[in-house]
């Protein structure tokens, strides 16, 4: 499943599994960008099928809930939902 | 598949139509506009997709059965506005957020994974229900209740569909 690549300061391997019409992941998105940090994400509901289950069965194993926006920073830290604090703490 | 953006001008008109459809119902939207915005294009945008508004937060199936609990105004709409003040996308808020009483943000999401939720099984009717003269229904979103033979088409008080209803009594 190929995933967009943002450029930016390297603060590990940061991606976001978001959808394009959620307004919390925009907001998680946005942050990212204001923080400058390079990152990938996908949006999830604009995959193919396919891709598409592949992408929600990779989400599931960080977040089981298989809510949005789901954050994973270095494959272990993960933050589910829009927390600008946990992010900015994290990230910034 | 090639999903026509809205234009400025149809977002506008269906918020207009959420915000009137919401204050008749004793609801609120969000008054961030433009987060509002994006969330009404959201759901113009599903309803192109899939055929009905599925919230612009959650990942849709794709059929309508299986996102029945997702179609805007959702089935956990009225429980998290009693929790937090504001629906999962926040396009809901309480009165209090209005009032600046309270502060949106991110919730949790009340919605079951998906393994727990196609487990669900309607709970059974209780006897009571044989010593009603009519079946008596529950809408799903608001809990409105009625007593006829079938739900209505639409509920009178937060305009969902009839398949929203479920069985009561």
């Amino acid at each position: 499943m190929k995933m967009e690549h943002i450029p930016g300061r390297n603060k590990g391997k940061i991606v976001l599994y978001a959808l394009s019409t959620c307004g919390w992941c925009g907001k998680t998105k946005e942050l990212l960008n204001t923080l400058g940090v390079e990152y990938s994400f996908v949006f999830v509901d604009l995959l193919p099928l396919d891709e598409r289950e592949e992408a929600f069965n990779e989400m599931q194993r960080y977040n089981p809930h298989g809510s949005f926006p789901t954050l994973v920073i270095d494959d272990r830290r993960v933050i589910i939902g829009f927390r600008e604090d946990e992010i900015r703490s994290e990230l910034g | 598949m090639n999903i026509q953006e809205p234009t400025a001008q149809e977002i506008e008109t269906e918020y207009r139509r959420l915000n009137r459809e919401a204050e008749d119902g004793g609801y609120h939207l969000n008054p961030d506009r433009e987060f509002t915005g994006n969330l009404v294009r959201g759901l113009i945008i599903n309803m192109r997709r899939y055929g009905y508004p599925a919230c612009p937060c959650r990942l849709a199936g794709g059929t309508r059965n299986e996102d029945l609990d997702i179609i805007c105004p959702c089935d956990y709409r009225d429980p998290d506005l009693n929790a937090y003040g504001a629906c999962y996308c926040a396009l809901y808020v309480s009165g209090k957020v209005i009032s600046g009483d309270q502060k949106v943000g991110s919730i949790p999401e009340r919605r079951p994974p998906r393994d727990k939720r196609l487990q669900f099984v309607s709970p059974g009717v209780t006897g009571k229900s044989a010593e009603l003269s009519h079946p008596v229904w529950r809408c799903r979103v608001c809990g409105y209740l009625c007593a006829r033979d079938a739900p209505p088409l639409i509920c009178p008080i937060c305009k969902v569909q009839q398949d929203r209803f479920e069985r009561f009594l």
